[in-house]
């Protein structure tokens, strides 16, 4: 009776939540690598030549430095990053207890200088919380992603999801009709992929730069010509949940290089 | 004067067109196909059309080659003000609309995506448009 019962949990598990018309089933999911051109791909799987590896080299430093009034570093607290890390980018965003709500891996990081560093927040999309931010979530690289299975984040799991098939802007188009209905076609020349965030922090040869999932979420929206959701507001936090679920399954990919 | 300059003038839908010129002023097809083939404009991010100089043309929608053999310009002016009238799934945006939108960004509320005369050049660049 009690393993039956572990079956059915599990059984639960890995089928996730019942899908809508027009989400992607499970088996038909892409990573937005499946999607680039041989060069982009080369560029990514080099890691010589992947310009995301200098970003986590540097978040290795940091990982190690000592910071804030309680003069502590990263290393000081979770040792290792290698064992102590590994995974824990797939299930982000996660949900906090004491906040009741989910929170990213950035803001987790800035938790973490605030409540145990005793030291001020990294800016959104500085260098030094992109590169700390990368070091965490390269250790993840090539494990299945599952954020979003805690039962409690399904609130959160549900209000990403209606943003996703919100029409918005002066386009007045939804993110899902682009990136559930239009994957695969051309924008102006350019492929549309499936908008999965299987790489982030990643680096966008158009960017030049190494960028967080919200900067990428920002400029979608701004190309409909909507208002953007500031850095770390609820909705962008939901929508960034509700992705991360939407390609549950696909691996981790972090530092990942984009067109 | 400056405080009109986000009122659209109002036009009366005919069976499934606009009948009447939205300015009353003569139109220019060849400032009609700069503006399809204008970015800001956003027609070629969704279109193709018989562009041959640029390579930046979507596949989301028809290709515009012979649009003026299938549409009549009065219906062709309705589908840029309003296509939704013809298919209310449709993904391309009303052209000439303010309202009853989502977050629209702080530079653009209030405002269509195209003004009369630019809808109306591009009417008439459309119209030509005949294999
Ligand atoms: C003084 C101890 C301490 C320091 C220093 C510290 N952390 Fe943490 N960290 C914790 C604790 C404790 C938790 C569990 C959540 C909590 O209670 O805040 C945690 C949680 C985390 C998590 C989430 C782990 C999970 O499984 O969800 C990440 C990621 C993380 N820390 C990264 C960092 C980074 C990056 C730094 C340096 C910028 C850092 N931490 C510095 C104590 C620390
Ligand atoms: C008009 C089409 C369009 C709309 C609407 C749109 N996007 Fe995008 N999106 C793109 C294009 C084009 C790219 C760049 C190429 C790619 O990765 O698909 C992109 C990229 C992305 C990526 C990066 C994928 C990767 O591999 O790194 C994510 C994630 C994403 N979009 C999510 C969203 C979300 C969430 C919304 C709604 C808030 C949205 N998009 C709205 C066209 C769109
Ligand atoms: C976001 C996508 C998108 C944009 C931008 C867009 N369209 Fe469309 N358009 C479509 C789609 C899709 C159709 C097919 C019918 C439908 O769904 O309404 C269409 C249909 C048409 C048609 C009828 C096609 C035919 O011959 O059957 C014309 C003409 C047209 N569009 C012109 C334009 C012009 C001119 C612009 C720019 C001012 C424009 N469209 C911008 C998506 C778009």
């Amino acid at each position: 009776m009690i393993a039956w019962r572990a079956i059915a949990a599990a059984t639960l598990l890995v089928t996730g939540p019942a899908l809508l018309a027009g989400e992607i089933p499970p088996d038909a999911r892409r990573s937005g690598y499946a999607f680039m051109g041989p060069d982009t791909r080369a560029m990514q799987d080099d890691d010589t030549a992947n310009p995301g590896m200098l970003f986590v080299l540097d978040g290795e430093q940091l990982w190690k430095k000592k910071t804030g009034s309680a003069d502590r570093g990263c290393a000081d607290c979770h040792d290792d990053a290698r064992t102590s890390m590994k995974g824990v980018a797939a299930r982000y965003p996660a949900f906090d207890k004491a906040l009741g709500r989910p929170v990213t891996l950035d803001q987790r990081i800035n938790l973490c200088r605030a409540n145990h560093q005793q030291a001020t927040p990294l800016p959104d999309e500085s260098r030094d919380l992109l590169a700390l931010s990368a070091f965490v979530a390269h250790q993840s690289r090539g494990i299945p992603i599952t954020a979003g299975d805690d039962p409690q984040l399904k609130p959160f799991v549900d209000q990403g999801r209606d943003l996703f098939m919100q029409r918005e802007g002066q386009l007045n188009l939804a993110c899902t009709n682009c990136h559930d209905d239009n994957f695969d076609k051309r924008l102006a020349g350019a492929p549309i992929t499936q908008g999965q965030p299987t790489g982030y922090p990643l680096y966008r040869l158009e960017w030049q730069t190494l960028g967080s999932l919200e900067r990428r979420l920002r400029s979608c929206m701004t190309g409909v010509r909507a208002q953007a959701y500031d850095y770390g507001s609820p909705e962008l936090v939901a929508l960034e949940l509700y992705l991360m679920s939407r390609a549950r399954g696909l691996p981790m990919e972090t530092p990942a290089v984009r067109p | 004067c400056s405080a009109s300059a986000n009122e659209l003038v109002p036009y009366t839908i005919v069976g499934d067109g606009i009948p009447a010129s939205l300015t009353g002023s003569p139109s220019d097809a060849t400032r009609g196909r700069a503006l399809v083939l204008a970015r800001t404009t956003t027609c070629i991010l969704c279109h193709s059309g018989p562009f041959p100089e640029t390579r930046f043309q979507g596949d989301l929608a028809p290709d515009l080659a012979g649009a003026g053999n299938r549409w009549s310009a009065s219906q062709l002016r309705l589908r840029l003000v309003d296509a939704s009238r013809f298919n209310p799934d449709t993904i391309m945006p009303s052209y000439y609309r303010n309202d009853g939108l989502v977050r629209v960004g702080r530079n653009f509320a209030g405002k269509p995506i195209l003004s009369a005369a630019e809808i109306e050049d591009i009417v008439a660049f459309l119209a030509t448009l005949r294999d």
